[in-house]
C-alpha cells in the first residue's frame, strides 16, 4: 500500500492533481461536463485503482451519476450534453478522436439504479445478450459465460433450475443481480454502479455488497452511492463530490475517520445532504 | 333548476350516444339479415355469373382481397416500421418533427386522391389496370398508419432498456432492432393488424387501379377483383340477385374487418395501452 | 453551441462511416418517403390537370358545364362537396360533442366501456358498407320520414324541392355525419380527458354541479382542441367517397348544382369514381378530372394541416402523456 496523499482544495479553490498514479485503472484529467449551458462537473481529477472499489459520495445533485456516465461515454447520449477534459483508461484517453464509444462500453460496464432486465427475454438470454447481440453464436461459449456470470453474481443457485423463465419474473434483488451478471458476461475491466441498491431492501442490499467484495479482485469497481455507511462498508477509496467539484479523495477508512476538509466532515456527520 | 340542467345534460349526452349506436346496430342487423342466406361454399368460391342472371359468387373478390392484402403487407410494413423506428429513435429534431407532422396529414388524406395519383402514375403509364397499381395504392394508404402506431409502440419502451443495452456495448441499430423492437413487438403487430383491416375495406382507390374483374387472379399487371369493389359493382346493378349477393359480400367483408378489430381489442385489453382511435 | 456539436458529430460520423450512421440515415430515408409521396402527388396532379387549366383557366372553378364542347367547370361538384360536408358537420358535431362529454365526464364505468367500444367500431366499418346500407336502408328512411313530410308542408321552398326518392344531398350529408362522428367524438374526448384535474377540482370546490363543471372548466379549456377535431371531421367528410357515391344520385353538369337538399347531386370525390376509370387518355375530360383531383388534394391538405396544428398544440401541450 502506497502512502496516500489526500486530494484537497488549495487556498485558491482549485483541486490539485493526484501525486501517485500507480495501479490506476481509470482516471480523469480536468473533466468538465455540461447539460446544455449548465455545467455539472468542474475540473474533476479522480482515479480508480485497479482491482479496488472506489465510492463516489455526495449530496443529491452533486454530479455523481453524471460523473460515472462520463466514464463509459453514456453522458454524451443525452441531447445537448457536452464534455471536455480527458478520461484515461489504461493509459489512453477514451475521448480521443477516432475512439469508438462502443468499444469503450464493452470494457467499462454499467449497472443502473433501477434493475432493468430486458423484459421479453429469459434469464439466460438476458445474461447472454451482450455476447449474442455482438455476434457470438457458439452455444458452448454462451452456456459457459452465462453460468460463470450468474455464479459471480451470486444468482446461479437460485435460477439454475429454470434459466428459461422471464427475466422480469424475478424479485427486485434477483433482477439487480441478473443485471450485474449481464454486465459481467461481456468480461469488462471496469464495472460502474449507479446507486445499485437504492431500490432494494436491506437483505438484497447485503447480498450485492457481498458480491462486490467478491469480484473486486478481478475487476475495478466504481460505485455511486448516497448511503455513506454503504460506502464505508464496501469501498477502498472514496471521493466526495459537492456541486460538481471534488472536495476530498482518499482511502476510505482515513477519509471517514479523519476527513481533511470541513465540508467533508459536515457531510459525513449528517449536517446536510 | 341547476340540478335539472345537470340531469338534462346527462340525458342529452346519453341520447347522443344512443343516436350514434343506432346506425352501427342497424348496419350489422341488415348485413346479417340480408347476407346470411346467400352465404354458402359455392358463393364463396365461384366466379361471378353472367350479368343479369342469378348465380355465381364472389370467389375472385375474396381471392383478390387476400392477394392485395398480402402484397400491401410486403410493401407497406417494412416501409412503415422503419419510418416509425426513425421517428421514435432519432426523430426528436426539426426534420423528424416535420416528417411526423406530414405523416399525420397523409394519414387523414382522402384515399380517392391517392387513387387518382396512382391511376395517373401507373395505370396510364402502363396502359392497363393492374394488381401492382392497387398494391402500391393501398401501401401508401397504409404507410402513415403503420408509421404512427410503430412510433407510439416504440416510445412506450422505457429508456432504461435502451440504456442497459447501450451500456453493454451493443450498437444502436442492434439495440433498436433486437431489444427495443422485440419489447414493443405486440404493439407494433397490433398496429399492423388494424392497418390491414382498414386497408382491406378501401374501395375508392381500387376503382381506378385494379378496376375489378369477372375472373380469378391472372397476373400482377392485369385487373383483378376485390371484395369492396365487388360490393360496389353489385350495388350498381338493378337486379335482385345482385342486391342479395352484395349483402352477402358485405357480410364476408365486415366479418373479416370486425374479427380483426375485436380480436385486437380483446388481446390488448389488459395492457396500459393508449392509442388514438383514428382508424 | 448545440448546432456546432451536431455538425461536429456529423462530420465525425462521415469520417468513420459506422453501421449506426447507416441505420439512422437509412431509416430517415424511409421516413422521408412520406414527404416524397405528398410532393409527388402534387406534381402528378398538377401536371395532369395542366391542359384543362390552361384551356379554361378560372372558369374551371366557376363554370357549370361538363362536356368537351362547351367546357369543363367544376363548380357544381365543389359546391356539392361543401354542401354535404356542411350537413355532416351541422349534424355530426353536436352529436359527437354530446358523446364526448357523456363518455369523458358523465357515464358510469361499464356504460362508458361499452359505448366507447361501439363508437370505435363504427369507425372500423368500411365505407362501401356504409354506402350499401345507405342505398338500401337509410335512403328509404329519408325518403319516407324526412323528405315526404317536409315536402308535404314546405315543398314550395326551393331548398326543399325535387324528387329523388332519397338519393340526394341530404342523405349523403347524413351518411357523412354518421361516418365522422367516431373521429370527432374520440378526439374531443381525448382533449377533454387531458384537462388537468386541478381545473375540475377548482370548479367542484365552489359547489358547481357536474354539468357546470364541464361547462366552466372542461369545455372552455378544450375549445381549440374540439375545434381541431371538428376540422378533422370536416376533412374526412370532404374526402369520403364510396358511401356518398351510392346515395347521392350522380347528377352531372349544371343539374348537379346543389340548389336543394332533395335533389340528386355530385361531389368532387364521387365524380372521380364515376368517370375517371373510363376517361380517355390525353383527353380534356381526363385533365379536367385530374384538375378536380388537384382541388381535392389542395383542400384536403389545407384542412388537415390546420386540424393537425390545432389538435397537436392542444394534445401535446396540455396532455403531458405524449412526448
Amino acid at each position: 500500500m502506497q502512502t496516500e496523499k489526500k486530494q484537497s482544495l488549495s487556498s485558491e479553490g482549485v483541486v490539485q492533481p493526484l501525486k501517485t498514479l500507480e495501479n490506476s485503472k481509470v482516471r480523469t484529467e480536468d473533466l468538465n461536463a455540461w447539460y446544455g449551458n449548465n455545467q455539472v462537473l468542474k475540473k474533476l481529477n479522480i482515479e480508480a485503482r485497479e482491482h479496488s472499489v472506489t465510492a463516489i459520495i455526495g449530496p443529491s445533485g452533486c454530479g455523481k451519476s453524471t460523473f460515472i456516465r462520463c466514464l463509459n461515454r453514456m453522458h454524451e447520449l443525452v441531447p445537448k450534453a457536452k464534455t471536455s477534459g480527458r478520461v484515461i483508461l489504461d493509459g489512453s484517453d477514451i475521448y480521443a478522436n477516432g475512439v469508438d464509444p462502443v468499444t469503450i462500453r464493452r470494457r467499462v460496464g454499467m449497472v443502473f439504479q433501477k434493475p432493468n432486465p430486458f423484459p421479453t427475454m429469459s434469464v439466460y438470454d438476458n445474461v447472454a445478450a451482450g455476447l449474442k447481440l455482438n455476434g457470438e453464436r457458439n452455444h458452448a461459449v454462451l452456456d459457459r459465460a452465462v453460468q460463470r456470470s450468474l455464479e459471480l453474481a451470486f444468482l446461479w443457485d437460485e435460477v439454475k433450475g429454470d434459466l428459461d423463465k422471464s427475466g422480469a419474473s424475478l424479485s427486485g434483488g434477483q433482477q439487480q443481480r441478473l443485471c450485474i451478471a449481464r454486465a459481467l458476461a461481456v468480461e469488462p475491466e471496469v464495472i460502474l454502479m449507479d446507486e445499485p441498491c437504492s431500490a432494494l431492501d436491506p437483505t438484497a442490499t447485503a447480498k450485492i455488497e457481498e458480491l462486490i467484495a467478491s469480484i473486486k479482485g478481478n475487476y475495478t469497481v466504481v460505485i455511486v452511492t448516497h448511503n455513506m455507511q454503504q460506502a464505508a462498508r464496501v469501498s477502498d477509496f472514496t471521493a466526495f463530490l459537492y456541486l460538481g467539484q471534488l472536495i476530498e479523495y482518499g482511502e476510505t477508512t482515513s477519509l471517514f475517520e479523519n476527513p481533511v476538509e470541513e465540508l467533508t466532515e459536515r457531510y459525513l456527520t449528517g449536517k446536510f445532504g | 333548476m341547476r340540478r335539472f340542467k345537470d340531469r338534462l345534460a346527462l340525458w342529452l349526452g346519453a341520447l347522443c350516444a344512443v343516436l350514434a349506436m343506432i346506425p352501427l346496430i342497424s348496419i350489422l342487423y341488415e348485413v346479417v339479415k340480408n347476407g346470411a342466406s346467400t352465404i354458402n361454399v359455392d358463393f364463396l368460391t365461384a366466379a361471378p355469373g353472367v350479368i343479369g342472371q342469378p348465380g355465381g359468387g364472389i370467389g375472385p373478390a375474396i381471392q383478390g382481397t387476400l392477394i392485395l392484402v398480402g402484397l400491401t403487407i410486403i410493401i407497406g410494413v417494412p416501409l412503415g416500421v422503419l419510418s416509425g423506428i426513425y421517428l421514435s429513435e432519432f426523430g426528436d429534431n426539426p426534420v423528424g418533427r416535420t416528417i411526423r407532422f406530414l405523416n399525420d396529414v397523409l394519414a387523414e388524406f382522402p384515399s380517392v386522391v391517392i387513387g387518382v395519383v396512382i391511376f395517373t402514375l401507373i395505370v396510364l403509364t402502363l396502359r392497363s389496370f393492374s394488381v401492382v397499381a392497387g398494391a402500391f395504392d393501398l401501401s401508401i394508404i397504409m404507410l402513415p398508419v403503420v408509421t404512427r402506431s410503430t412510433e407510439e409502440s416504440l416510445k412506450l419502451v422505457p429508456n432504461s432498456i435502451r440504456d442497459a443495452s447501450i451500456a453493454l456495448g451493443i450498437r444502436r441499430w442492434r439495440t433498436t432492432l433486437s431489444v427495443v423492437l422485440t419489447t414493443a413487438k405486440s404493439g407494433v403487430v397490433t398496429g399492423i393488424l388494424l392497418a390491414i383491416a382498414r386497408v382491406a375495406g378501401e374501395s375508392a382507390p381500387l376503382v381506378f387501379t385494379i378496376l375489378g374483374s369477372q375472373y380469378f387472379f391472372s397476373g400482377l399487371s392485369s385487373p383483378m377483383d376485390a371484395l369492396p369493389l365487388r360490393i360496389y359493382r353489385l350495388a350498381l346493378l338493378p337486379y335482385p340477385y345482385a342486391q342479395a349477393q352484395g349483402w352477402g359480400a358485405a357480410l364476408v367483408l365486415i366479418l373479416m374487418v370486425l374479427v380483426v378489430n375485436i380480436g385486437v381489442r380483446l388481446a390488448t385489453r389488459g395492457r396500459l395501452y393508449s392509442k388514438r382511435s383514428r382508424a | 453551441m448545440s448546432n456546432c456539436l451536431s455538425l461536429q458529430k456529423l462530420l465525425e460520423g462521415l469520417k468513420h462511416p459506422s453501421s449506426d450512421g447507416f441505420f439512422r440515415y437509412g431509416s430517415l430515408a424511409f421516413a422521408g418517403s412520406v414527404v416524397a409521396i405528398i410532393v409527388l402527388s402534387l406534381v402528378v396532379l398538377a401536371q395532369g390537370a395542366f391542359p384543362t387549366l390552361t384551356k379554361f383557366g378560372v372558369s374551371f372553378l366557376t363554370g357549370t358545364n361538363w362536356d368537351a364542347a362547351t367546357g369543363f367547370g367544376a363548380l357544381p361538384y365543389i359546391l356539392g362537396t361543401l354542401l354535404t360536408a356542411l350537413i355532416a358537420i351541422i349534424i355530426g358535431v353536436p352529436i359527437s360533442l354530446g358523446i364526448a362529454i357523456f363518455l369523458a365526464e358523465m357515464a358510469p364505468d361499464v356504460i362508458r366501456v361499452v359505448v366507447s367500444n361501439i363508437v370505435e367500431l363504427l369507425a372500423a366499418v368500411p365505407s362501401i358498407i356504409y354506402g350499401l346500407w345507405g342505398l338500401y336502408v337509410l335512403r328509404i328512411w329519408v325518403a319516407n320520414y324526412v323528405q315526404a313530410p317536409i315536402q308535404g308542408s314546405f315543398g314550395f321552398l326551393p331548398i326543399f324541392s325535387g324528387t329523388s326518392y332519397g338519393l340526394n344531398f341530404l342523405t349523403a350529408g347524413l351518411i357523412l355525419a354518421i361516418m365522422i362522428i367516431p373521429t370527432i367524438a374520440s378526439i374531443s374526448r381525448e382533449v377533454m380527458v387531458s384537462v388537468p384535474t386541478s381545473q375540475r377540482e377548482a370548479a367542484y370546490s365552489v359547489g358547481a354541479t357536474r354539468w357546470e363543471v364541464v361547462r366552466m372548466s372542461v369545455l372552455s379549456y378544450s375549445r381549440s382542441g374540439i375545434f381541431g377535431a371538428a376540422i378533422l371531421g370536416l376533412g374526412r367528410a370532404i374526402g369520403e367517397t364510396m358511401a356518398v357515391t351510392l346515395v347521392i344520385g350522380g347528377a352531372s353538369g349544371a343539374s348537379a348544382l346543389p340548389t336543394s337538399l332533395f335533389r340528386p347531386g355530385q361531389t368532387m370525390a364521387t365524380i372521380l369514381v364515376n368517370q375517371l376509370s373510363e376517361a380517355e387518355s390525353g383527353s380534356l375530360q381526363l385533365a379536367a378530372l385530374l384538375g378536380i383531383g388537384l382541388v381535392l388534394f389542395a383542400i384536403a391538405f389545407a384542412i388537415n394541416v390546420v386540424a393537425q396544428l390545432l389538435v397537436w398544440r392542444v394534445l401535446k401541450v396540455q396532455g403531458g402523456a405524449v412526448e
